[in-house]
């Protein structure tokens, strides 16, 4: 049934190409160390279409961190130009930059990153009160987001009260919350066991099969190997972008 | 704006929430703001306290009334220049009224004599001793703030006649009377029958000096013939118009003279003393206690900032990865640096309560341990601390606030 999905969603996206959601072009990204320059990016040229799945792998020192930065609107490029639906982002100041992270963007943290004393539902509502969103749809949404990641009877329990596995929900469903363009998540099964890595997963892939837009970034081959193409770093530059053979498909084939 | 509105909300949430978890250190950094608002509003209360009590004392006096007398009221330091003038006569009184009923436009009022001494008063086996016997005309009960509770003043015709009536105050009535009626009854003053028939209503004290209740006012001329006729005296004038107070003066200075015979060069030898004077006096003491009290309150409170803004920036240093995450979650510099400065004003606020509370307690330890001492807390010291409380809180969170809002947030997300 879940093939049948995407064969039709695949055939579609053979007339109809998905949108760009990121367009990188050449960007790169040095950092001042004392005396010495470091080129954390030397040029990196990256497109990512809607309801993509792509992992970002690399060893550390590859750029991977500069580059999910960068993807992530935490930071901005040294030079190069970076798109994020269509806007010019790469010039954009901070609070400019903050407004995107905050309709655009969902973050999943290694560290989860919750706020500890806050119930579930508040920690999710957060993205919600820096949109200015109002308390009742905020709290609605809040239990809609937290319920789509299965925490429907937790909504009231603090971080504390929660496994490491629910705790990586609730992050999710926090990232969920604003409808961002990507969920942008940062070894998102590296503090959990194995088990509940796979759950985790389980999770993401459900999202994309939803139409979510997903990028992991990892160092573990095992987590990279759920996503549809996976983009390889070293020395700051791609190395390598690859379509998983298994899960071939035409839409991300015509892109690399 | 909306947006303002629920991050201002979600910012005093945190904060809350950030001073329940931590009960010991916030208390103990509020304490320096604590300490701070106390003495403010200890030396408001004082201040206030001093002011409500002199202008009760001060009614007393009267603030349309001139007193002709020997010596000036302030700067005692050089009575020898006063000692050798001619003693102030109640026969001015008359003299003075005289003059005002045949001057037409004439600022002052009427005139009254008056003279005293210290005596004891007795009924049956009751006696009071020191009580302030006053000697005047029926024309005080015009001047004074004195009130009969039961009975009247004597007339005109008593206090021309020297009659032996009086009319007594709260303290002689209860020490004597107790609860029962003090009206017609016979009191001997100095060994002389004197009867009831007025009690006055309670006046407090002066200045918390002595009391105003314990005095007994008699006919002048009885005063005299029972008492001295060469005690000290003096002639109370009342003014018609307390907006002419200074005409008024020239007027009486003019009178006086006459009466005294004084030529042009001569200089007055004679005193004509008012409420004012003792008013400039008090303005000193009030400011020298504000200035002792605003130089503590300034200090503490800057010892409580120092202590809010370290802790501000122990908290922004704890809370670096949260902030971080924040950042990353769409919060705003503005949003990161309104929560750390609700945070610290706060803490600020709590402390200013605190304080006001405790303030609250000790002037109420006070009025109760010193019924006489006129305590008022006021609405306006109260607003007065609290804006106090923030602008403290401001004051001392913006550096740490406004650090924590510069803070970039892929540094902050990375540290541990």
């Amino acid at each position: 049934m879940l093939s049948a999905e995407r064969d039709t969603m695949s055939r579609n996206s053979i007339h109809h190409p998905s949108p760009l959601v990121i367009d990188i072009e050449n960007i790169t990204k040095e950092y001042v160390m004392g005396e010495e320059i470091i080129h954390a990016l030397r040029g990196v040229t990256l497109q990512i279409r809607r309801n993509e799945y792509l992992a970002i792998m690399g060893p550390s020192g590859s750029g991977k961190s500069t580059l999910m930065n960068m993807l992530g609107c935490l930071d901005t490029p040294t030079s190069g130009r970076y798109e994020f639906n269509g806007k010019d982002v790469s010039e954009m100041d901070g609070d400019e930059l903050a407004e995107i992270r905050n309709r655009e963007i969902g973050f999943v943290f290694q560290t989860f990153n919750l706020l500890p004393r806050s119930t579930s539902l508040r920690n999710v509502e957060l993205p919600l009160i820096y949109a200015g969103i109002d308390p009742e749809e905020r709290e609605q949404r809040a239990a809609a987001a937290l319920a789509a990641v299965g925490l429907e009877d937790r909504l009231m329990h603090k971080p504390n009260e929660l496994s490491g596995g629910q705790r990586q929900r609730v992050a999710i469903a926090r990232a969920l919350v604003n409808q961002p363009s990507i969920i942008l998540a940062d070894e998102p099964t590296g503090n959990l066991d194995s088990k509940t890595g796979e759950e985790i997963m389980a999770l993401f892939e459900n999202l994309y099969q939803q139409g979510n837009t997903v990028i992991l970034v990892t160092h573990e081959a095992d987590i990279a190997r759920h996503a549809r193409r996976t983009v390889h770093l070293r020395d700051g530059l791609i190395e390598s972008d690859d379509v998983a053979p298994a899960r071939r498909s035409p839409e991300t084939a015509g892109v690399s | 704006m909306k947006r303002l509105l629920y991050e201002l909300t979600e910012s005093w949430k945190i904060a809350a929430a950030q001073m329940a978890a931590n009960k010991t250190r916030s208390f103990l950094t509020a304490l320096g703001v604590i300490i701070g608002i106390v003495a403010v509003t200890l030396m408001g209360t004082a201040i206030n306290g001093i002011s409500v009590g002199f202008d009760k004392s001060m009614s007393v006096i009267g603030d349309d009334v001139l007193y002709i007398e020997q010596y000036p009221w302030s700067r005692m330091n050089d009575w020898w220049n006063y000692r050798d003038r001619k003693k102030i006569h109640t026969e001015y009184g008359d003299k003075i009224n005289h003059q005002i009923a045949v001057t037409p436009n004439t600022n002052l009022m009427v005139a009254v004599p008056t003279m005293s001494l210290l005596r004891s008063v007795k009924f049956g086996d009751n006696s009071v001793d020191n009580v302030y016997i006053l000697g005047t005309t029926a024309d005080y009960a015009l001047i004074s703030t004195l009130d009969c509770s039961e009975g009247r003043f004597f007339n005109e015709i008593e206090s021309r006649g020297g009659d032996e009536v009086c009319v007594v105050g709260y303290d002689v009535t209860d020490a004597l009377f107790g609860g029962r009626s003090a009206l017609d009854k016979r009191v001997l003053i100095n060994g002389h029958a004197f009867k009831i028939i007025g009690t006055l209503s309670r006046q407090g004290t002066f200045l918390g000096l002595f009391s105003l209740d314990s005095i007994v006012v008699i006919p002048l001329p009885a005063f005299k013939k029972y008492f001295s006729a060469k005690s000290e005296a003096d002639v109370r004038v009342k003014v018609r118009d307390k907006t002419h107070m200074l005409d008024a003066r020239d007027e009486l200075t003019g009178i006086m003279r006459r009466l005294r015979g004084l030529s042009p060069e001569q200089r007055d030898d004679f005193n004509i003393n008012e409420q004012q004077a003792f008013k400039s006096t008090l303005d000193a003491v009030k400011a020298t206690i504000a200035i002792a009290g605003l130089f503590i309150t300034g200090l503490s409170l800057f010892v409580g900032a120092i202590g809010i803004m370290n802790i501000t920036f122990v908290s922004v240093k704890e809370r670096t990865k949260e902030i971080g995450t924040r950042k990353a979650l769409g919060a705003r510099r503005r949003t990161i640096l309104l929560q750390f400065l609700i945070e610290s004003t706060a803490l600020c606020l709590v402390g200013g309560f605190i304080g006001l509370a405790l303030a609250y307690l000790m002037c109420f330890g006070m009025a109760s341990a010193f019924p006489s001492f006129p305590i008022r807390f006021s609405l306006g010291l109260v607003i007065a601390s609290m804006i106090v409380s923030v602008l403290t809180g401001l004051i001392s969170g913006i550096a740490p606030a406004w650090s924590a809002s510069r803070l970039d947030p892929v540094t902050a997300l990375r540290y541990e």
